[in-house]
């Protein structure tokens, strides 16, 4: 009875790693410290998938080089009829006489290597060329892009301070954001969605705003807009800024950025400060504009517009507006975590108050108790002894189920319940083949002994491919699936594995025990 | 105690010409739900949109609820109660998404206090953007078609010991739909027609077992479809997780009786086909009524307490059980005799 022994030592080796498993579920402080992680539906909370727009990403970087080109030809004394950016992602480029024609075409092999040529021509000594990023080059700012994007936003959550939240990256441009047990979630929204672009510009002052607003905005100006709330109305009046749309400066030189309150209108602002290059910078701006109005831009809305009243060294300023204590401090973390690389847009959200989560679980589980309960009750009208040894297979199995829930990390959702109340139901169904097997073989006339034998023997090729075909269609389900569905294709694998194991090895090795062990002639079956 | 006697022996087989009718009739009425519904009806998982579930503390008739939802803007809207009525508890639905759902539950919580008089709680929201509605939609048929092409590679290979065969078949298949779903072919037009193709490799490759197989699986999928389509239900991905339960158990269902009558084609070599199926069909039939009737429990319990969330993720297994149990002995063995019949040589 050697192999006897050593199938009794595998089957409690796997009992007690269940259950040691399950242990911190039940009282938290225990060993090995892994609770069952439940699924956003059970436990409530939200689950948001972005999309990053990186095709923003190119656009503004070839806006950037725009610029760059410019100052560049500046600086060689090539003069230029004009260079824009056109349909979004490519550069035009118009350049008259043959001598400028002739030193830009060297700086095209040297300093814009970088660039594709995609057009060219020359016309009257006119040359027009259009250039644009190698697609290699664009694939890579808009990896580039969603890596810092989901970057960024871990830092905004890590500083909002949400309880074990999960942030990965899926597919190409989208993110996947769960954060359990959140409460105000149109706030996570809003500080996850926010680009945060920190721009400031001056005003036009020299162009009337009564005119941009009838259509006719000046050339390299702009409107933007500030709002303004009414805290006794709670109406959003929105009033109009011109503004030139050169950027002087934006956020990414910020350092730090904190909710202070101002001590004498109690109101709170954000103060900002700046490395040392965006302190030059800065220096260098309210310098050169001292008695011209700066806007303070945050994401195309204007915050505040004030009169520079001489030159501001030592990199430090404030953005007012008006802020709740938790707008501002919400600003405050998107400003210190950074600008999105491109926009955001959520595509996808779900969202599960904790009330429900409870309600979900409580009928859950009181669903699987009946359940549960009238299976075991027929299996033993049915089965008689042989229904209890199976019953005793079936709470194992639900055992082993949570056990490597546990065990696996995995989680659990409310299909999962699902999965777990149909397992159930499945599980007794290889102890029914069994034992409908040993019954076929009594009536031959065998004896109990050898009937099991051959039940078992008989029975065990159907039992596994009748269970691979499920285990095959839960590990497709768990590859498609998405957060709760997956949970219930975890839930079934595990159960027809657990059933596997509870009818293959644990219930054989307790017929054997009572048949040759204790030598019981006969069993009800 | 049995249900069965163990020397029973019904004549299922001669019976499989109205059970042909039955079934050819359940599919015809399920096309023509589907069509008559205009294709299936799809949830916000798959259509895109937004679902709010709210709780209300105090009840209230869902015409103070539609009119309080009039004051604000939630285009294409329906309300509908929701789980157990005692609850007070409402689905509302809308086809926006995405840009415009900024601050929507706010708003919805707002106009439904302000039109009740009572405390309202914002239970659950989804909000599913048309693009993310449209992948959920082509991975929910990949995924049906892949787990049915690789349970049919395991069924020819575990039966017929032709695993490279299928292997090589499944594989040119695959590939075919990997390349063709490049070019803008829709998709279900293009799952539909690598089903068809399955099934006539199936046929010409002599893969009988996993032909019986897969027109039960096809059988049961068309038939709990055409039934939620009747019923007016929605396609959500948690039903779709049913769906491909269903496949698996039908399988499961199938695939004894099929183990069945290898075993027997081998106890009984000098009778004829339809009697070793028939044979093999009555000797698992108390294991197959008994393992229907306790999943049936499970879930029915299921049905019943829990909850309106899984409500009708176990009406699809409710009817996929039936329905399953139903193919295994009706469809899936019947089909091993069309090549018999066909008078081609048999070497099951």
């Amino acid at each position: 009875m050697k192999n006897f022994s050593w199938r009794v030592i595998l089957v409690f080796a796997v009992i007690i790693a269940a259950i040691v498993y399950i242990l911190p579920t039940i009282n938290q402080g225990w060993w090995p410290h892994k609770k069952i992680n439940l699924g956003l539906d059970l436990q409530g909370g939200m689950h948001l998938v972005l999309e990053v727009d990186t095709e923003k990403s190119v656009e503004s970087t070839i806006e950037r080089m725009t610029y760059e080109l410019r100052s560049l030809l500046k600086k060689e004394n090539i003069r230029y009829i004009g260079i824009d950016r056109i349909e979004d992602t490519k550069i035009s480029l118009k350049i008259r006489g043959n001598n400028n024609i002739l030193s830009f075409n060297k700086l095209l092999d040297t300093e814009l290597k970088d660039l594709r040529v995609l057009s060219e021509s020359t016309d009257d000594e006119i040359l027009t060329m259009v250039l644009n990023l190698p697609d290699n080059e664009t694939r890579h700012i808009k990896k580039l892009a969603a890596e810092q994007a989901l970057e960024t936003i871990r830092n905004r959550i890590d500083q909002f301070g949400v309880n074990e939240p999960d942030i990965r990256r899926q597919g190409e441009k989208r993110i996947l954001i769960q954060l359990p047990g959140i409460k105000d979630t149109q706030r996570a929204k809003e500080l996850i969605g926010k680009t945060a672009l920190l721009e400031f510009k001056l005003l036009d002052e020299t162009h009337d705003l009564d005119a941009a607003l009838k259509g006719n905005i000046p050339a390299g100006s702009e409107l933007l807009y500030q709002d303004n709330e009414d805290s006794a109305t709670e109406r959003v009046i929105k009033s109009p800024y011109l503004v030139k749309k050169r950027t002087l400066l934006t956020g990414e030189y910020l350092t730090d950025a904190r909710v202070q309150i101002d001590s004498q209108f109690n109101e709170p602002y954000i103060s900002i400060n700046f490395d040392k290059k965006g302190a030059r910078i800065f220096e260098r701006i309210t310098e050169e504009n001292v008695k011209k109005r700066l806007a303070i831009v945050l994401d195309n809305k204007v915050y505040s517009a004030p009169v520079i009243q001489e030159k501001i060294t030592g990199g430090e300023a404030r953005i007012t507006g008006n802020f709740t204590t938790e707008e501002a401090r919400d600003l405050a973390i998107v400003l210190r975590a950074g600008a999105l690389p491109a926009p955001v847009e959520i595509i996808e959200e779900r969202t599960v108050g904790p009330s429900l989560g409870a309600d979900s679980i409580r009928k859950g589980l009181i669903s699987m108790y009946v359940g549960g309960i009238l299976v075991v009750l027929f299996m033993i009208v049915y089965y008689k002894v042989s229904g209890l040894i199976a019953n005793i297979a079936l709470i194992l199995n639900i055992v082993l189920i949570a056990g490597g829930l546990a065990g696996f990390q995995a989680t659990l959702t409310l299909p999962g319940i699902a999965g777990i109340i149909l397992t159930i139901g499945m599980a007794v169904d290889a102890n029914v083949l069994i034992f409908e097997r040993i019954r076929e073989e009594m009536n031959l006339g065998k004896t109990q002994r050898a009937a099991v034998n051959a039940g078992y023997s008989k029975a065990t090729l159907t039992i596994l491919d009748a269970n691979v075909t499920t285990l095959i269609a839960a590990l497709v389900l768990f590859q498609f699936g998405t957060g709760p569905v997956k949970g219930f294709a975890v839930t079934l694998s595990l159960g027809v594995l657990a059933s596997l194991f509870t009818a293959l090895i644990l219930t054989r090795l307790v017929f054997d025990y009572l048949l040759i062990n204790r030598k019981i002639k006969s069993l009800s079956i | 105690m049995r249900f069965i006697k163990s020397d029973i022996n019904l004549n299922f087989i001669g019976k499989s010409k109205l059970a042909f009718y039955i079934s050819a009739t359940m599919i015809l009425i399920s096309f023509f739900s589907l069509i008559l519904h205009k294709g299936p009806k799809y949830g916000i998982d798959f259509a895109g949109g937004t679902l709010i579930q709210v709780k209300l503390f105090a009840p209230a008739s869902i015409n103070i609820i539609k009119s309080g939802l009039d004051t604000i803007d939630l285009g294409k809207s329906s309300v509908q109660q929701f789980g157990d009525k005692e609850e007070n508890e409402y689905l509302i639905k809308t086809d926006i998404s995405v840009m415009t759902s900024q601050g929507l539950s706010g708003k919805v919580k707002n106009a439904l206090e302000a039109a009740t008089g009572k405390e309202v709680e914002i239970r659950r929201i989804e909000m599913v953007g048309p693009q993310v509605g449209k992948d959920l939609r082509e991975k929910a048929l990949f995924a049906m078609f892949y787990s049915l092409l690789f349970i049919t590679i395991y069924i020819s290979g575990r039966f017929e010991f032709k695993w490279i065969l299928s292997g090589i078949m499944a594989a040119a298949l695959m590939s075919s739909v990997y390349f063709l779903s490049f070019i803008n072919l829709s998709i279900p037009i293009l799952i539909t027609s690598a089903l068809i193709l399955a099934l006539i490799l199936f046929w010409f490759l002599n893969l009988k077992y996993a032909m019986g197989a897969i027109v039960a699986i096809i059988h049961d999928v068309i038939i709990t479809v055409g039934i939620f389509s009747i019923f007016d239900k929605e396609f959500t991905l948690p039903i779709i997780a049913a769906l491909l339960t269903i496949i698996g158990y039908s399988l499961n269902d199938t695939i004894i009786v099929f183990d069945r009558i290898r075993e027997n084609l081998k106890k009984y070599r000098k009778k004829p086909l339809d009697f070793t199926i028939n044979k093999s069909i009555n000797e698992t039939l108390s294991r197959t009524i008994l393992t229907s009737l306790t999943t049936l429990t499970v879930v029915i319990a299921l049905f019943v307490m829990g909850g309106g969330i899984v409500h009708d993720f176990a009406f699809a297994m409710i009817i996929g059980i039936l329905i399953g149990t139903y193919s295994s002995i009706y469809v899936a063995s019947p089909i091993l005799l069309i090549w018999r019949r066909r008078g081609k040589k048999i070497q099951l």
